[in-house]
């Protein structure tokens, strides 16, 4: 005897990824609904509290000939890094000093921060700035690739300031939605240093395979980057043009 | 004026008002980000203490923001009604929860004092009451607006049917739409969190919601929650807006950072106004508020993240909204850390606004970095039905795809009413009656593929 009382509208499901039709045993969700909902809850929760693997990520990014160089914000733990965001966005201070004993930047700094989704970074970064490196032409050999333990986007002001870098790139993991627990965010800023606006930098989210493709993301970045150098700003100024209806088409 | 009291041998002193605010306020992380929470338990009960002593006309005299600073203090004390104070002028913030509890104390009362109260006396008593009797009050205030149908009678529960879609693809809102029309959702609002704010991609909502509205002959109102200055010239363009929307804060500068002030906001009631498409009422204002967003916009001038919420309620009393909807949960860990923040912030605003006389619902949610599930969610929905709550959200699943959040799905609406036997708005009740989705009782009904509604669906994709 089947009991749940199913939807006859289940076709819809062909237009949203939205939860319809879900059925229901008098007024509410059926079971295998409510186990659905509480892995992909599960799945999320771990997301934003699972830590970044930095020595794999780092030995990764160095084989595929990525010059890495290894930060901390000042929030020492997640705890921490989810109550002051003000912590999460800030270089700690011996970083900062090592940071400037480097090299500088030759154009770009890249920073790969945790950020609420350490696997967004895990699985989405490489690939990404591989694809950026096959568009973008700099000098790649010398540009810094800095990965940030439990980092916010205002972190890559205070390592691109460290590095004299003309235009930061942050790629950050998102906030984990409960079907997209590995959403990568990627935010440039200008002439970075501390105490830069959320209006003075650019945006491109949700890059995902099933959100906005590698492609099409790296495309974005390499137009917005090369904008961004050209007119020597960044923000609500530098509008993203980028023509994606080329990029479907090829 | 500095406040003080004594626990043993300490003196506790707190050099103004503001700062007895914040220091009396339950914990919460958005106060200890700004450094306004107090320092131990004992610190926070001294304040609470000290500021059961104070007497409401200092509210009055004492601005938390001053007069000449802030348009929405200018607001709360130039509205500020004398002759409905009068009743309770005498009292202070102690004694007021004390008569706000009393048995004779009835829903006419507080209806009568509800614009002598201002939303900082509001916040003061809630600080010194528990969770219980947030609910007992907010459960005896009546605050009912209408439109095309009738939200907040006693024993009613209304739903806002949130069908959002990350592309704002109009047949996947359509399908959303027509899954909580089938579960009995939707009689606060349809209202839709677009993704894009390009003025086309806004119009063609409109015009699907009230093409599905009129064809179906639907007792309902529709909005689309973009700014409200794209609203008033999607109205100059002619689109169908039943109700114009808005996020509202407690400061002038945290409106002015979601570029919002109140003579945009009287420009954009006056539009709304000016379509008089309701026909049961012209309540046609829609506003969310949120405890954190003074904070997080840096306008909250040393006052408590749970004072600046309140005070924006006198933003929108001043505009006779629908409905009024705070985002509990939405903002972060940061402002609220878990299920026990979350739940005590819902109840404090549920209770401020319906104290000054507001239609309060509540987006019932949380976010992935926030130390809560859906249990807490549940805790809170039950907390705030029986606290009167005028309506929740439903959302397919409690899934939000858009805004990447969690809130309550058309199946915890159907909870809800089972548990607390609450009833819809009656003309939307009888046209889902009507369309046999629902019995007379109000239970849903078995739909079968030959529903009247289903038949229908190619209209409903055509309107797409």
């Amino acid at each position: 005897m089947d009991l749940i009382q199913h939807n006859p509208w289940d076709e819809l499901r062909a237009h949203t990824s939205a939860r319809i039709a879900l059925g229901r045993v008098g007024s509410s969700l059926p079971t295998a609904e409510v186990l659905k909902f509480g892995l992909a809850h599960a799945q999320a929760r771990d997301a934003v509290h699972r830590p970044l693997d930095f020595a794999t990520l780092r030995s990764q990014l160095e084989a595929h000939g990525f010059r890495c160089l290894q930060v901390a914000s000042d929030a020492p733990d997640r705890p921490t890094y989810l109550l002051r965001p003000d912590k999460g966005r800030r270089l700690q201070a011996p970083c900062a000093a090592r940071l400037q004993q480097e090299a500088p930047a030759p154009e770009l700094a890249m920073v790969l921060a945790d950020g609420l989704s350490a696997i967004a970074i895990q699985r989405h970064a490489l690939p990404l700035l591989e694809l950026f490196r096959q568009h973008f032409d700099t000098d790649w050999a010398n540009t810094p690739v800095v990965l940030a333990e439990q980092g916010r986007v205002a972190i890559g002001d205070g390592i691109g300031e460290a590095l004299r870098a003309r235009l930061v790139i942050v790629m950050i993991g998102e906030r984990p939605g409960l079907s997209s627990p590995d959403s990568l965010g990627i935010y440039l800023t200008y002439q970075p240093r501390p105490g830069m606006m959320d209006s003075q930098r650019n945006c491109i989210s949700n890059v995902r395979p099933e959100g906005l493709p590698y492609a099409l993301a790296a495309h974005k970045l390499d137009f917005l980057a090369r904008q961004a150098l050209r007119l020597r700003l960044s923000g609500v100024e530098l509008k993203d043009d980028s023509s994606l209806q080329n990029v479907l088409s090829n | 004026m500095a406040y003080q009291t004594s626990v043993g041998n300490t003196l506790y002193s707190f050099p103004d008002l503001k700062t007895l605010l914040a220091k009396a306020s339950p914990a919460r992380s958005g106060d200890y980000l700004a450094g306004l929470a107090a320092a131990t338990y004992e610190e926070r009960m001294a304040a609470k203490i000290a500021l059961a002593d104070v007497p409401l006309k200092t509210f009055l005299n004492e601005a938390l923001i001053p007069y000449e600073q802030d348009e929405v203090t200018r607001l709360i004390i130039d509205r500020h009604d004398t002759n409905a104070f009068a009743p309770i002028s005498h009292l202070t913030v102690g004694d007021l929860r004390d008569w706000l509890l009393l048995d004779s104390t009835d829903s006419v009362t507080l209806a009568a004092v509800a614009p002598g109260i201002t939303p900082e006396m509001a916040a003061a008593v809630s600080k010194l009451m528990r969770n219980q009797d947030l609910i007992l009050v907010a459960r005896k205030c009546r605050v009912i607006t209408r439109f095309r149908n009738t939200i907040g009678l006693p024993g009613h529960l209304s739903v806002r049917l949130q069908p959002n879609h990350p592309t704002d693809d109009v047949r996947g809102i359509a399908a959303s739409l027509l899954d909580g029309l089938f579960y009995g959702s939707g009689d606060a609002t349809v209202g839709i969190n677009p993704a894009s704010d390009s003025l086309p991609t806004l119009m063609r909502l409109w015009q699907m919601m009230d093409e599905v509205r009129q064809h179906f002959d639907i007792p309902m109102q529709s909005c689309v929650l973009t700014h409200v200055t794209t609203q008033i010239q999607a109205i100059e363009a002619g689109a169908p807006i039943d109700l114009v929307f808005q996020s509202i804060a407690g400061s002038e500068k945290t409106n002015a950072s979601f570029g919002v002030s109140l003579a945009i906001l009287r420009e954009a009631h006056e539009a709304a106004l000016s379509l008089q498409r309701g026909t049961v009422g012209d309540n046609c204002m829609y506003f969310e508020t949120g405890q954190g967003s003074a904070l997080s916009a840096g306008g909250h001038h040393g006052v408590d993240q749970q004072t600046c919420e309140a005070r924006a309620y006198a933003v929108a009393r001043e505009f006779r909204p629908l409905l009024v909807n705070t985002v509990v949960g939405f903002i972060g860990p940061e402002y609220l850390y878990d299920g026990k923040q979350i739940i005590r912030a819902g109840l404090e605003d549920h209770f401020c606004a319906k104290l000054l006389g507001l239609p309060m619902g509540c987006d019932v949610c949380y976010t992935n970095h926030a130390e809560a599930d859906q249990d807490d969610m549940d805790s809170l929905l039950t907390l705030l039905g029986a606290a009167g709550i005028s309506f929740i959200m439903g959302i397919p699943g409690a899934d939000d795809i858009m805004l990447n959040y969690q809130s309550t799905s058309f199946h915890d609406a159907l909870y809800l009413r089972s548990v607390l036997g609450l009833k819809r708005a009656p003309e939307f009740d009888a046209w889902l009656t009507r369309m046999a989705i629902t019995e007379a009782s109000g239970a849903l009904r078995e739909i079968g593929r030959g529903h009247h509604l289903l038949k229908q669906l190619p209209f409903v994709s055509g309107a797409a």
